[in-house]
């Protein structure tokens, strides 16, 4: 699990869930896409709490195990400028199963956006904006529910 | 009772501080440490009812009451990953 300034290595996260027991790891790599709601995105800024966002991830990967036994993993996170086309989160995960690998990747992704500590400042063509989601609450079972929903499409 | 105030995203750009310490009465919850916050910067209070908070960096309720030398968080809605942040309330 990692928040880091500098630029993500898809490869490095994917390396650090395998194991020999597993079959598949299913990688998502966000990236920061050049339009958003009608604006011309320049680029984004991303504002993390660190501490909190770690023990997110951590959480994350505790619910993920829960549902898919076996199931691992890794989460990295950028902060600061991001360019378009840059990564901005990349998660990794390792099963011994493809479908549980695929499932735990995206609950991984949906949960992220509801409990982690992180903003994105938008940089637009003639201004800027936070971006604002999900009321973060890691005890909200609704919320929880849904991210799981959707994994399981 | 002091406790540290951490702000984030447009919190901290709203009252112009990333850290605050503050002297809070005791007995009070985060939603006091908050409200009172709100006080002292204005532009806070429209996000009474959409913020989370974080104690001693773990989540916790607004209810909570609080210690002296707790650090406090107070976070807006959050939108990590890529795309755009979904509501989910």
């Amino acid at each position: 699990m990692d928040i880091t300034a500098a630029p993500l290595d898809a490869a490095a996260v994917t390396a650090a869930v395998a194991r020999a027991s597993d079959g598949a790891i299913a990688t998502f790599v966000g990236i920061v896409r050049n339009e958003n709601a009608g604006r011309q995105v320049l680029w984004l800024d991303y504002e993390a709490y660190a501490p909190l966002a770690i023990r997110a991830f951590e959480r994350i990967a505790e619910e993920a195990a829960s549902h898919w036994p076996g199931a691992r993993l890794a989460i990295h996170h950028r902060t600061g400028r991001v360019d378009i086309g840059e990564a901005s989160v990349v998660i990794a995960a390792a099963s011994p199963h493809r479908a549980d690998a695929f499932a735990a990747c995206r609950y991984a992704i949906e949960r992220l956006k509801q409990i982690a500590p992180i903003w994105k400042h938008e940089h637009f063509a003639g201004g800027d904006v936070w971006i604002e989601g999900a009321t973060a609450d890691a005890a909200d079972d609704t919320a929880r529910a849904a991210a799981l929903e959707r994994a399981c499409v | 009772m002091r406790v540290t105030i951490r702000l984030f995203a447009r919190l901290r750009e709203l009252a112009g501080a990333s850290e605050l310490d503050r002297d809070v009465p005791d007995g009070s919850t985060a939603l006091d440490v908050w409200n009172g916050l709100a006080e002292e910067f204005p532009p806070l209070a429209g996000y009474t009812k959409a913020i989370s908070v974080a104690v001693n960096e773990e989540y916790a309720r607004l209810t909570a009451s609080v210690r002296d030398g707790d650090d406090i968080a107070f976070l807006p809605p959050v939108s990590g990953g890529s795309g755009a942040g979904e509501r989910t309330k």
